[in-house]
């Protein structure tokens, strides 16, 4: 009893201080996010990467635009036709071959803007002898890494988010005709997908400068991954597919789904394969399924549009997929640096 | 009896079967100034993490300020400055902004903040450059601003790791001045590690000699020295002329003389306590000139080298 009262005499203070503890400690992981924005938005290698990116996306919406135009402009029909259609989301992935599509251009450079911003975030600090500096304040290990990760996942959200309402904009005042509620919803899907990609590229080039002391080193280990499953992964899958669909091999159509399915799956290990499956089928809605149909399957099917959450339902296995190796690629990194000894250089 | 502020109880540290850290023993009382000896590679620097646990040690108790930095390191961080031995700065900000960032990392009110780091500026004599960006600082203005960035806490103890290192010989004694000053006014516990010796010496009242992970000797400059050369601890040299059997004897007969050696240039008298004015009187008596008398004090120069040897040895007759 007496213990118990003892006891309770110090609960108020315990909980006063870890509330105020709480509190610095959130201020400084603030302070830390900041400085690591500001960094961001002050530094070359960023502001070149977001000029290549706004340029390029509104060249190929312009490029989008005007075919657009010229399909509309041909007859009054074709603006109603369009309207039923999600011709606004056209914009996102058509092209009158001058300039690839808005979609290609995320994926291609999204990657390279999430290795940029990841690729020297720990190993720089090290380098520069402020690591150790930072690490003698009072603030808890993983709040560097965290603070980073948090800057770094801003700056793309605000980027895309900007990125994608412009291109909305844009298509309204040219066209002339607003998106659907559905199409809204559909662009705002895309744009949680397109950052969720680039998180995961992020936390990769992360990871690579927790482990590689040099920020040369770990940029090209990120590229080569980069380049990896953007050129050469899908090379080796067709290799291989050649020899699991080798039609003598085949016997019924089971086997001929089940070995598609292989393939399929060896495909998707692939983080760009993930992405451009989920694109095309948050922006085309006419997408009706992902991996192999059969002639009974799609007689008497109607086409047409799937409804917005039939097509998440689609994507939901590609979108955990992408944030599971997200959260992996953060896990190993978090791991990996809090069993670093700091130590300067 | 004061309690000590930082304690290390018999820490070890191992890395792959080799210990950098062996059975460190040592504590340091509040308010006194700390030098931590040792060539590179001693394991100052590890003792160093171990005490902001920054590094685990294998075995062994650290305490700082009365709290174990193992198991509580943001506490003992929030009391403890630590300058590394090879610090950087955000080069981008100005040396004002870098404090600034230090002290939102403490917590510590804006407002309260911005005047501390102008006074710590015009403190550590950067006043006029604290807007200029920090990768325009010299080495030496880095370390200086370094020092300030480590009073931004406000700290109760600041460590400072090979703080001399790179710096010219008047940045030297300005820094240690500067360190010195903060010591006696502000009543900072100060812990430097260092292999500069005459820089070390002139400012701590008590020094560790670490070697190969090990302490091999603790006490302020005279006791280590008195410990060290216990039968020889004060030589005289006198230049005579001329110098002949009859005065080396009367030398050699003086009392607490261990022994004469006579060289080209003067003679060399090894004693237990200070005999030059015997000696002066000695040779004055024997009729001879004596052109000058200079007595030897041990610095630490020839205590860590004395260390050394010893070491070398030791190393040596295990092996053989």
């Amino acid at each position: 009893m007496v213990k118990l009262q003892a006891l309770k005499k110090w609960i108020p203070e315990i909980n006063l201080e870890m509330r105020s503890n709480n509190n610095d400690n959130l201020q400084a992981f603030k302070a830390l996010v900041r400085k690591e924005f500001t960094d961001y938005m002050t530094s070359w290698r960023i502001i070149i990467m977001l000029a290549l990116i706004v340029l390029t996306c509104v060249g190929s919406l312009y490029t989008a635009i005007t075919s657009i135009q010229d399909a509309i402009d041909a007859n009054e029909e074709a603006k109603e036709i369009a309207k039923s259609s999600f011709l606004f989301l056209k914009l996102f992935t058509i092209s009158d071959g001058t300039l690839p599509s808005f979609i290609t251009f995320v994926s291609f450079l999204g990657p390279l803007l999430g290795i940029a911003l990841g690729f020297d975030a720990i190993n720089s600090e090290r380098n520069k002898g402020t690591l150790s500096r930072l690490m003698a304040q009072p603030i808890p290990r993983d709040y560097v890494l965290n603070a980073k990760f948090t800057a770094a996942l801003l700056l793309n959200t605000v980027l895309f988010v900007a990125l994608g309402f412009m291109v909305m904009a844009l298509g309204i005042l040219i066209l002339g005709i607003p998106p659907t509620g559905e199409e809204f919803l559909r662009i705002l899907c895309f744009l949680v997908l397109c950052i969720a990609y680039i998180a995961f590229w992020l936390n990769l080039g992360i990871l690579f400068s927790v482990r590689f002391k040099q920020p040369a080193t770990s940029a090209l280990a990120a590229i080569a991954v980069w380049i990896f499953f953007n050129i050469f992964y899908q090379m080796i899958v067709e290799l291989f597919s050649k020899s699991i669909l080798n039609p003598e091999n085949i016997t019924s159509t089971v086997d001929a789904i089940s070995r598609q399915g292989v393939v399929l799956n060896l495909m998707r290990l692939s983080p760009n394969y993930l992405f451009t499956e989920s694109t095309t089928t948050l922006l085309s809605p006419s997408v009706r399924s992902l991996g192999p149909l059969t002639v009974e399957q799609t007689t008497g099917a109607i086409a047409g549009p799937l409804p917005l959450s039939q097509s998440l339902m689609l994507i939901w296995p590609q979108l955990t997929g992408l944030i599971a190796a997200t959260l992996i690629c953060f896990t190993i990194s978090y791991l990996l640096f809090m069993r670093q000894e700091i130590r300067s250089k | 009896m004061v309690e000590p502020i930082i304690q290390l109880d018999h820490i070890s540290k191992k890395y792959d079967q080799q210990y950098a850290v062996n059975e460190l023993t040592l504590s340091i009382e509040k308010g006194e100034i700390f030098g931590l000896l040792g060539p590179n590679g001693a394991g100052k620097s590890t003792s160093i993490l171990m005490m902001l646990g920054l590094s685990e040690p294998t075995s062994g108790r650290v305490q700082v300020c009365g709290m174990d930095s193992t198991t509580n390191p943001l506490a003992v961080k929030k009391r403890v400055g630590y300058l590394p031995d090879d610090l950087g700065f955000y080069e981008q900000m100005t040396g004002y902004e870098n404090l600034l960032f230090t002290a939102s990392l403490n917590a510590i009110p804006r407002a309260i903040a911005e005047e501390r780091a102008r006074d710590l500026l015009t403190k550590v004599g950067l006043k006029e450059s604290g807007d200029k960006k920090a990768g325009k600082y010299s080495r030496g203005m880095r370390q200086r601003l370094g020092l300030a960035d480590v009073l931004m806490k406000d700290p109760e103890v600041i460590i400072l790791d090979e703080p001399t290192l790179g710096i010219d010989p008047e940045g030297v004694r300005e820094l240690l001045a500067l360190i010195k000053r903060l010591n006696q006014k502000e009543g900072i516990t100060v812990l430097l590690s260092s292999h500069q010796l005459h820089q070390v010496q002139q400012i701590c009242d008590r020094v560790g000699i670490f070697v190969k992970g090990k302490l091999l000797a603790e006490g302020n400059v005279e006791g280590l020295a008195k410990q060290l050369f216990f039968e020889d601890s004060f030589v005289v040299y006198a230049k005579a002329n001329p110098v002949d059997n009859n005065l080396n004897e009367q030398l050699q007969d003086l009392a607490g003389v261990n022994r004469v050696v006579e060289t080209d240039e003067h003679v060399e008298i090894y004693a237990e306590t200070d005999i030059s004015s015997a000696v002066a009187r000695t040779v004055i008596e024997a009729g001879a000139d004596l052109f000058y008398i200079r007595k030897k004090n041990y610095g630490l120069d020839e205590i860590y080298h004395r260390y050394f040897e010893g070491g070398d040895e030791g190393g040596k007759a295990s092996s053989a």
